[in-house]
């Protein structure tokens, strides 16, 4: 049976990790490929890293931490934040990220999921959705949450299936950094009406809110950065507690 | 002893790199190339493969002289061969993903979507599954039965001779996902994405 997968995500700017696992015996809590290493060696089914670099000249240093995790590292690694072409993609590929998560791009220039997942298969190609509620639907909103696009998120996930993308990793703005739970409605709204794997994003606080991503918002992955991090929870208690609501996982 | 990563623009090969390399540290070489000689002269050889059947295969036929080079290492030669994901399916007769495209016909099957039953099942198959064992393979020596894979695919591979199936997984259907026919070897999980599991599976592949 397929494993409903958890997905810790890491912040990193110009490098470092923004908000990390707080471990005392940490050697240098701002390292991702460390952080990263926790992680998997504590169980995680991928993991994540979104590239919150705001400046041009620092955008390299994302290669070298992908790089150098990669080597250490043996589940899937997801890169996101500043992915703008076919050229950004493969230079992420070839450092090692088995998948990029598109977002900006993707709406701006939906030629660039055409294209990628062409030239590189769908398994590696995730469009990040970046959603808020206005009135009765949910809007697409871009660069990092500041733009909005006013296309709709639910029309706008069917066409990036159907563009080629293996994934959408659906987070919603409204939830994001709440700690108040995933918006349930928006993810199976955009699950049930798309074939492709949804990934759970934004607003988690608590395990429970893990289970209703999976159960209520008919997730087949749930991503999340703050429960993990400070210690708050392992992976491996998140595991345990899908696993005593029923929920398949790997442990 | 050398093991040679087939480099034929298959798209993103990093991942099969790191872990063989992880796995040999110093003990074995692993080469990375396209380079006929290098090939035939190789002890072993892994094949992988990510996209589509078509295109992984219209990759292997724009180098000059690499499938044969292959077939006389993988068929005359017998010497070991591991596929992975496409780089399995690729040993089929005949695919259809984009269009029918003829496969190098090393294991007699054929390649085909699999059935989501009318949308039950999400494709592609992306996560951890369980393999199902059934059968001795020299490549999941010392894996237990039930251990953790991670996949990624929309299309399965469907031999004619059942005997070469070494594990399956339950998605849908049941899904050939190992499988060893005399020297070939082949999965359609990813070994290098599977952590420690995975890690083993490729040093019994390296070990033989």
């Amino acid at each position: 049976m397929l494993k409903n997968r958890i997905i810790p995500c890491l912040d990193v700017k110009n490098g470092r990790v923004v908000k990390g696992i707080n471990f005392v015996d940490l050697k240098d809590a701002g390292d991702p490929v460390e952080q990263a290493k926790i992680y998997s060696d504590g169980g995680a089914d991928e993991i994540c890293f979104l590239d919150i670099t705001a400046s041009n000249e620092n955008r390299d240093t994302i290669y070298d931490v992908v790089e150098k995790t990669s080597k250490k590292c043996f589940v899937p690694l997801t890169v996101g934040g500043g992915i703008r072409s076919v050229v950004d993609i493969n230079k992420l590929l070839n450092c090692g990220a088995d998948k990029v998560s598109i977002n900006t791009a993707a709406v701006q220039n939906p030629e660039v999921v055409i294209e990628s997942s062409k030239k590189f298969g769908s398994q590696c190609i995730v469009v990040a959705i970046d959603a808020k509620k206005n009135g009765d639907k949910w809007e697409i909103f871009t660069h990092g949450g500041r733009n909005n696009s006013g296309m709709d998120a639910i029309e706008f996930a069917k066409q990036m299936e159907d563009s080629g993308a293996g994934e959408l990793l659906v987070t919603s703005m409204d939830r994001d950094g709440t700690q108040v739970g995933y918006d349930i409605e928006l993810m199976s709204n955009i699950s049930l009406k798309v074939n492709i794997p949804v990934i759970a994003s934004g607003g988690v606080g608590n395990l429970d809110h893990l289970v209703d991503g999976i159960k209520l918002g008919n997730a087949s992955a749930v991503l999340a950065a703050s429960i993990f991090h400070y210690g708050k929870h392992s992976l491996k208690e998140a595991k345990e507690y899908l696993d005593s609501k029923g929920i398949p996982v790997r442990i | 002893m050398n093991v040679t990563i087939v480099d034929y623009n298959s798209g993103n090969i990093s991942s099969v790199i790191n872990s063989f390399k992880e796995v040999a540290k110093d003990k074995v070489n692993i080469e990375v190339t396209s380079d006929l000689k290098k090939i035939k002269f190789s002890d072993k050889v892994v094949l992988p493969g990510q996209g589509s059947f078509k295109s992984c295969v219209d990759a292997l036929n724009k180098i000059n002289g690499l499938v044969d080079t292959l077939s006389e290492f993988a068929i005359n030669d017998k010497k070991p061969l591991l596929g992975i994901c496409v780089g399995l399916q690729m040993f089929a007769d005949i695919g259809y993903e984009e269009t029918e495209t003829k496969g190098l016909g090393w294991v007699s099957g054929k390649v085909s979507k699999i059935d989501n039953q009318n949308g039950k099942f999400k494709l592609p198959h992306i996560g951890w599954n369980q393999i199902n064992i059934v059968k001795d393979s020299k490549i999941l020596k010392d894996i237990e039965n039930n251990s953790h894979m991670y996949f990624v695919h929309s299309y399965e591979f469907i031999p004619n001779d059942k005997n070469v199936i070494s594990a399956k997984t339950d998605y849908s259907s049941n899904i050939v996902c190992s499988v060893e026919k005399e020297n070939i070897f082949g999965t359609q999980f990813h070994p290098e994405k599977s952590d420690k599991t995975g890690l083993k599976i490729i040093d019994n592949f390296i070990s033989l």
